[in-house]
């Protein structure tokens, strides 16, 4: 069973904005996904519909098999919701926030109790518990909403970028807590800018520009499009052109050479000539913007095959 | 599931009474204050020169009418600052998100400004003690009038919260529509003084109805029957809940 199922959905805002163009999606039941798009694109706003914030204009959602039109209240209980912006009460304290979150999805107060601590201890909250809201940090108000996301234990949880603004151990712990609830089985989506972070986590991957889907696949398949791959390599010292064959380089300065590398081509080689040349290598790494300039490329294919589109079919 | 509706509204209306009890100096000293003032200048210093109303002193008389004027004030403010900061903070977000039912968050929050409506009539009560002897003429009486009036306003607070935009809009009726027909509405005088002219236009202000209903509750004397006003509050409360539930269920103001 798919734990989303989007057909044909469009909205347009009462300012005529078209921010969904005819989105179809499918995520299946324990998947890692991510929806990824520039700012603008329609990202916040399929989410929305999805979880009921947002009224769409047409089109089908329906959540583990519930239809949000027909059975809207048996989709609502599946759906955990990590909102971009903070969204709870500011003068609640912590524990207040969580029990009235699972009070809301009819989660007795007993229970409701077990489970805040289980997910504020989780999420390294506990300590925090008796805190007004207000006075957390950033990081922290961001695992709030991940702890109260979870009060109801939603069978899918949608997350829409949960670690902007958080600082990189913040953010690798989250993500070791994401991983751990899918493994148990949670259905995760996560939006995000952070390129990479789509890349570690997630195991498929939608992109959405301008209200339409432009790429819908595994990530494995996503990272194959990437034929030529950067690597960034630190040298002691490297005064000279190495005079590279076969490889487009580039000397960043006398310690880095960064090498284009065509997944045709051998690491062997490169190191080969590096070894004629007595040019040692300290150290390698990928250039990190490398799923960002495939992204780039994505969308603008995307935008060009809708101008086609419409091209031929105004001279059609 | 009804228990989980249940427990949905109990955590609603658990969440309205924690806020205003945490913000309790905001809450219900002020209208404590505000109607021993009332009390010390209305009943006491100038009430005691106007003699009697309908065979009671003064301030037996105005008592009910102040009573009801605080739960009429507070039921209204309530809800309607609660649910705008709730739209504000977007923290509303977390009901919308939830299946809790339309019907349960309008009486989650009116609920909560129901009880708030009974903390402070009962403070302002108990205020009043201090100035008269409280006569009660029929407790059921006095209970049903202050139910239905708090419901009633506590959801025209929410209704009001809907339609705002900013923190003044939620200020804008309090200040032009209730207090004038409070005032207006026989509070401080019997609608038998006004000239008949006069007296057919108050007719047309609910709140006479309440607050006569109040005052047949602790006097046992009123310009209308009780059943009429009774009937008056039901009809409003049922206008109000109607015009609610179709703003909650269409998320005007809270929905894009």
């Amino acid at each position: 069973m798919n734990a989303l199922a989007i057909k044909g959905l469009t909205k347009t805002y009462k300012n005529g904005v078209q921010a969904l163009k005819g989105v179809d999606l499918e995520v299946a039941e324990g998947d890692f996904f991510a929806l990824l798009g520039p700012n603008g694109a329609g990202k916040s706003t399929t989410i929305g519909i999805v979880s009921s914030l947002v009224n769409k204009s047409a089109g089908q959602v329906s959540v583990f098999g519930h239809d949000i039109d027909r059975e809207l209240v048996e989709a609502k209980s599946c759906i955990g919701l990590v909102p971009q912006e903070f969204n709870f009460n500011q003068f609640e304290t912590l524990q207040q926030i969580v029990i009235n979150q699972a009070g809301f999805y009819g989660v007795p107060k007993n229970i409701a109790v077990e489970r805040a601590e289980k997910y504020l201890k989780q999420l390294d909250l506990w300590e925090k518990r008796n805190d007004q809201a207000r006075s957390l940090s950033g990081g922290m108000k961001r695992r709030l909403m991940i702890a109260r996301a979870l009060m109801h234990e939603p069978k899918m949880l949608i997350l829409d970028e949960p670690t902007a603004g958080v600082d990189i151990e913040i953010r690798r712990s989250m993500w070791d807590f994401l991983r751990e609830i899918n493994q148990q089985g949670i259905t995760i989506i996560l939006t995000t800018h952070y390129l990479e972070e789509a890349e570690m986590l997630c195991r498929n991957i939608a992109i959405i520009d301008k209200g339409h889907i432009v790429e819908n696949t595994s990530m494995k398949n996503l990272l194959s499009k990437l034929n030529v791959e950067t690597f960034v390599l630190d040298l002691p010292k490297c005064s000279e052109d190495p005079n590279l064959v076969d490889f487009d380089y580039r000397m960043i300065d006398v310690h880095t050479l960064e090498v284009d590398i065509p997944k045709e081509n051998s690491l062997n080689n490169l190191f080969q000539q590096l070894s004629d040349k007595n040019i040692e290598i300290m150290s390698m790494r990928n250039k990190e913007n490398r799923l960002e300039e495939l992204f780039v490329r994505l969308v603008e294919d995307g935008r060009n095959r809708k101008q086609e589109q419409s091209g031929a079919e105004q001279s059609a | 599931m009804p228990n989980r509706n249940l427990v949905a509204l109990q955590t609603i209306w658990r969440k309205e009474v924690t806020r205003f009890l945490r913000i309790w100096v905001q809450t219900l000293v002020p209208p404590t204050i505000t109607m021993s003032l009332y009390f010390i200048i209305f009943g006491s210093l100038i009430g005691s020169r106007i003699g009697t109303m309908g065979g009671f002193t003064y301030m037996e008389f105005i008592v009910p009418g102040l009573i009801m004027m605080s739960v009429i004030t507070n039921s209204y403010a309530n809800v309607s600052s609660s649910f705008f900061s709730a739209k504000f903070q977007r923290n509303i977000e977390e009901l919308i998100v939830s299946p809790v039912p339309h019907w349960v968050v309008i009486f989650g929050y009116v609920g909560g400004g129901l009880f708030r409506a009974i903390l402070t009539g009962t403070l302002v009560t108990l205020v009043s003690m201090l100035f008269v002897d409280i006569k009660i003429h029929n407790l059921l009486v006095i209970a049903v009038t202050l139910v239905l009036t708090s419901t009633l306003f506590a959801t025209a607070g929410l209704i009001n919260a809907v339609y705002a935009k900013s923190f003044d809009d939620i200020s804008i009726i309090p200040t032009f529509v209730l207090t004038p027909l409070t005032y207006l509405g026989g509070v401080f005088y019997s609608l038998s003084l006004l000239p008949d002219f006069w007296q057919m236009v108050s007719k047309i202000n609910p709140i006479v109805y309440m607050v006569s209903g109040f005052r047949f509750g602790f006097l046992g004397q009123s310009d209308f029957t009780f059943l009429t006003s009774v009937v008056v509050l039901l009809a409003f409360n049922v206008l109000f809940f109607g015009i609610a539930y179709r703003l909650i269920s269409t998320g005007t103001g809270i929905r894009n």
